[in-house]
């Protein structure tokens, strides 16, 4: 399987201070990529260099095949919905469409405005008058009016009540179900990604702490507990995330390279918020080199 | 046409929830031989769900014989799992509405009776069970 968007030790600088650092991915083609992380971790600023709206610092990227930033035919292949959702707010979807039209080369009108009509959505009425949801699937019927191959969405659904969240979400797994789309979407509720998403990367503090398939990051993530204070052997043989212990109990919130033969310790399914969790608070960032291998507890 | 749920807090993965539901539907004949399932659009549209979490549930019903992929048709049921014919489901949960109607009449609030249905379950072997 050929990655869609690809990474090398991508970093983008700010004056002094790194928003992204040492960033080394492979999405692959066709895939729903759920982008989580704490504000400022970087996620916005990656979005944006895989879209070719920002020149890497350091490193090197490719989308579809291209390198984003020197070579303009890339900006039919890829669509990016901004966090603010720009739309021009006195025209009408009705406007936005046939600039859409005249802008891009392989613009399907058709799709656009199937969803829009679908949606019930007023082709005549000023942006302005619509509402949140409403100004949502009107920018992302404009970024699948454009057939792009990669779709790029910033916290697309953060400011949408959960119904509105739902039909969005909704509209766009369509669209991947109608094929040829990778995706790579950044949001803080993962209750969501974990529907809509097959991959999964982390950021915290501007470095990729586990970029992987979503069911390889369940079947790979326990959390062990144990009566012990002693944790080297797992230490060992595992990776720690996250530690707790208390007078009685040691809860330790590990990534398995294996099964855990000690029976002293319980172990025990994490759900996926949990793992992000885990990774937000967590010193250890992705090994490059280590793959997550599915382990049977 | 059948329509699947998904539980948002559930240990079970979403694609083994969906291939089970359609397992149910066969048993109680809601789906019969010859139907076919949802397309993986309906599914995604309705549930806002991976297209992949939706093949992956009918790879495994195909996996186990139970429905048959046809290129560009649809997915079509072959043959209902091994078990008892469909009336079976119906006429038990009707004889089980009316114990459990009993039960809580005699006093015994929701919990008691699960937890003495799982000890029942646990304790009763399948020779009794036919006896």
């Amino acid at each position: 399987m050929s990655a869609a968007l690809a990474t090398y030790g991508l970093g983008r600088r700010f004056g002094s201070k790194w928003a992204v650092q040492d960033c080394t991915l492979s999405i692959p083609e066709g895939r729903v990529c759920g982008l989580v992380g704490a504000n400022g971790a970087g996620k916005t600023t990656l979005l944006r260099m895989l879209a070719g709206l920002s020149t890497p610092t350091t490193g090197d990227l490719e989308v579809c095949g291209r390198r984003p930033c020197d070579d303009v035919a890339f900006l039919s292949d890829v669509g990016f919905l901004a966090q603010e959702i720009p739309l021009h707010k006195r025209w009408n979807a009705e406007d936005h469409l046939r600039f859409g039209a005249a802008m891009n080369p392989r613009w399907d009108d058709d799709v656009a405005r199937e969803r829009l009509t679908a949606l019930q959505i007023p082709l005549q009425q000023p942006i302005r008058t619509l509402s949140g949801g409403q100004r949502a699937q009107v920018a992302l019927a404009l970024c699948l009016g454009k057939r792009p191959r990669a779709l790029l969405l910033d916290e697309p659904v953060a400011a949408l009540d959960p119904l509105a969240r739902r039909e969005f979400l909704s509209s766009l797994a369509t669209a991947v179900a109608d094929g040829d789309l990778t995706v790579v979407l950044s949001s803080h509720l993962v209750t969501d990604l974990e529907r809509i998403c097959d991959y999964l990367v982390v950021v915290a503090a501007s470095r990729t702490m586990l970029a992987a398939d979503i069911d390889d990051v369940l079947a790979s993530h326990r959390l062990l507990t144990s009566a012990r204070r002693d944790a080297s052997v797992i230490e060992r043989d595992h990776v720690v995330l996250q530690r707790e212990t208390t007078q009685r109990q040691t809860d330790l919130w590990v990534r398995l390279n294996g099964p855990v033969h000690d029976p002293a310790w319980q172990v025990n399914e994490l759900s996926l918020e949990d793992i992000v969790l885990a990774y937000l608070g967590s010193q250890h960032p992705l090994e490059q080199k280590q793959q997550l291998g599915t382990v049977a507890s | 046409m059948m329509m699947f749920r998904l539980a948002a807090k559930s240990n079970v993965p979403p694609y083994a929830q969906l291939a089970e539901q359609v397992r149910q539907a066969l048993m109680t004949g809601v789906l019969r031989e010859g139907d076919r399932l949802p397309t993986v659009k309906e599914v995604v549209g309705s549930l806002a769900i991976n297209a992949n979490t939706v093949l992956k549930a009918y790879r495994e019903l195909e996996h186990e014989g139970l429905v048959e992929g046809r290129q560009g048709i649809g997915t079509f049921v072959l043959r209902r799992p091994d078990g008892p014919p469909p009336g079976t489901h119906v006429l038990l949960a009707r004889s089980l509405a009316t114990w459990i109607a009993k039960a809580r009449k005699a006093g015994l609030r929701d919990a008691d009776i699960e937890s003495m249905v799982r000890s029942t379950l646990t304790s009763s072997t399948s020779e009794e069970a036919t006896a």
